[in-house]
């Protein structure tokens, strides 16, 4: 289902005439507003006259978190603060957060993507959309709740946490769609069954997760567990919140609004652009936002570009499923180890929850990762051969996708934390600066 | 002729044990018999106890991994040799035996030992062909 079938299906050639001419008013609205991008233009040696066509994107200066962090709180804005009508913050994990600020249009654009999303996962008015991702300065719970409104759907404005009462609502409203956390929808099927909730008898058709990495497996694990249509969708709260990009039925990667941003897929390492097809991180740059344009912002967030079209009939370039962080990548001895890779080994031993934790040591100069996974009752056995054979096997193939020798420790369940929003998957105890 | 037996995951940490135990005792379920089979990492608690339907939610719901087996109560004569008889009986059928342990409390003068085999129906039929008497569950929870 289109929600804006103009632009969800605009033709490329058009599409591209429409992103230059936003680009090129974004690049002087921040020439003019932001002095952080005056600076990092005039070091360039560029004007905003120099955009001629949208490849001269690539001459731009890029913008990473640390900008953000550093003209904290309101640094970057490119409106004066009577403009801004709401803030929202990143988690930041240490220090301070990134803050960005929404004009009325900023909104405005914002839950039309939001219903844009829903819409593309078949959610329509009538719909009785459960929205448990947190509310407050996090991006997801709003950012869902006035996309989910504007959509005419019925909004229940739970927020995360308290499963029972999740779980009662589920039932008792008829919830049909569910946004939250991949992770917690997961817990959500967990708790649910233990009740002897049967989710089958229940109205719920689809689920709409993200702000955290998820895999095929976990995917497919949802869709059964659940009994539903599990779609992605992607977005960081710096290039506007969830809603940048959203998977459509065919489940073949997420279409990025791209006439609200234009995407890009750099080399991390040289900054350089790579060509459709190729991985490396991806970079976004807004065309329409006033509150906080940002200029090639580097998400750290691994994936691939098609711009293929899709079977669905949008035109809209596809990512792939996010690989992993930039930053959220270990090095285990040399060896570049992702926790989402960790993630889909133990789904496919289809033997374990995936709860799991990577705790990363160096011991004697070495480097030493142990994975954690909660013992569920299918891998359990009386016999200490099984469960040691079960250690083995899951040794062997982490070795062999990973290529990192790891210890395997089964932890009993409900013992690795899990937050209710995002799940904690790594644990790097190394102290080497 | 099967007896069944909870059997707790159990990581090596101090208090667990004390904790599966309390659940039991507040659930005021028997502990028969029991044994603990133990690694570098983790434990496998194994349980014959009066009421293993009940323990197994209990555990369960106190939020351990819990498995369930069958095994067989085996009595054997109170003296030297004893055991012996048993375990050359299997021994002849080919059956392996993949742990055993004995009874915390004694029926009259014979000994109580859990035996858990893979083959467990054809370990039921030689032991009972060559006069070794086998308790029954309802036998062994009501101990």
């Amino acid at each position: 289902m289109y929600w804006d079938k103009e632009h969800e299906t605009m033709p490329r050639e058009e599409l591209s005439a429409l992103q230059l001419q936003r680009l090129k008013s974004t690049v002087d609205r921040v020439y003019r507003a932001v002095p952080f991008y005056r600076q990092k233009f005039l070091e360039k040696g560029f004007e905003p006259g120099d955009l001629k066509s949208l490849d001269d994107l690539q001459h731009l200066p890029f913008t990473t978190k640390q900008d953000l962090r550093d003209h904290y709180p309101f640094g970057m804005f490119a409106v004066p603060l009577e403009e801004i009508v709401r803030v929202h913050a990143s988690s930041g994990t240490t220090g301070k957060p990134s803050v960005v600020g929404y004009t009325r249009n900023d909104l405005a654009n914002w839950a039309g993507l939001i219903a844009r999303s829903l819409a593309m996962a078949g959610g329509a008015r009538g719909d009785v959309i459960q929205n448990a991702y947190g509310y407050g300065l996090f991006t997801g719970g709003l950012g869902l709740h006035y996309g989910a409104e504007l959509l005419g759907a019925v909004v229940v404005p739970v927020s995360g946490g308290n499963t029972d009462r999740q779980l009662m609502l589920m039932q008792d409203f008829g919830t049909t769609m569910l946004t939250c956390t991949p992770s917690y929808a997961l817990f959500l099927a967990e708790e649910g069954e233990a009740a002897g909730l049967d989710f089958k008898k229940l109205p719920l058709k689809a689920g709409v997760f993200g702000a955290e990495f998820w895999t095929e497996n976990m995917r497919r694990e949802l869709e059964a567990r659940l009994d539903i249509m599990a779609l992605d969708i992607y977005g960081l709260s710096e290039v506007m919140g969830p809603g940048v990009s959203m998977e459509c039925p065919a489940q073949k990667g997420a279409h990025v609004a791209e006439d609200h941003f234009i995407p890009e897929i750099i080399d991390p390492d040289t900054g350089e652009p790579l060509p459709y097809g190729s991985r490396g991180e991806l970079v976004l740059t807004t065309i329409t936002k006033e509150g906080i344009p940002l200029i090639r912002y580097r998400t750290r967030d691994i994936s691939v570009l098609h711009p293929e079209e899709c079977s669905c009939g949008r035109t809209h370039a596809r990512m792939e499923r996010v690989a992993g962080r930039t930053d959220d990548m270990l090095i285990i001895r040399g060896v570049n180890v992702f926790p989402s890779q960790v993630e889909s080994v133990l789904l496919e031993f289809g033997e374990t929850e995936p709860h799991y934790l990577l705790v990363v040591d160096r011991k004697t100069e070495l480097d030493d990762l142990e994975v954690r996974v909660e013992l569920s009752e299918r891998m359990f056995s009386d016999r200490v051969r099984e469960l040691e054979d079960l250690e083995t096997r899951l040794r062997q193939k982490l070795l062999s996708v990973l290529n990192v020798n790891a210890r395997i420790k089964f932890v009993e369940p409900r013992t690795i934390p899990r937050s209710e929003g995002k799940a904690m998957r790594v644990m790097d105890r190394r102290d080497i600066k | 002729m099967k007896v069944r037996q909870i059997s707790v995951f159990l990581e090596n940490k101090s208090g667990r044990l004390a904790e599966v135990a309390g659940v039991l005792g507040a659930n005021k379920i028997n502990i028969r018999a029991l044994s603990i089979a133990d690694t570098t990492d983790f434990g496998i608690l194994r349980l014959i106890v009066n009421e293993p339907d009940r323990a197994y939610r209990e555990l369960k719901g106190a939020g351990f991994t819990v498995g369930s087996t069958d095994v067989i109560a085996v009595e054997v004569a109170d003296r030297p040799g004893g055991l012996a008889g048993a375990l050359q009986v299997l021994e002849r059928a080919g059956i392996n035996i993949e742990y055993l342990y004995a009874f915390v409390q004694k029926a009259s003068n014979a000994a109580l030992v859990v035996f858990r085999v893979e083959q467990i129906d054809e370990a039921v039929r030689v032991l009972q062909e060559n006069g070794v008497r086998i308790l029954s569950g309802e036998e062994v929870y009501s101990l």
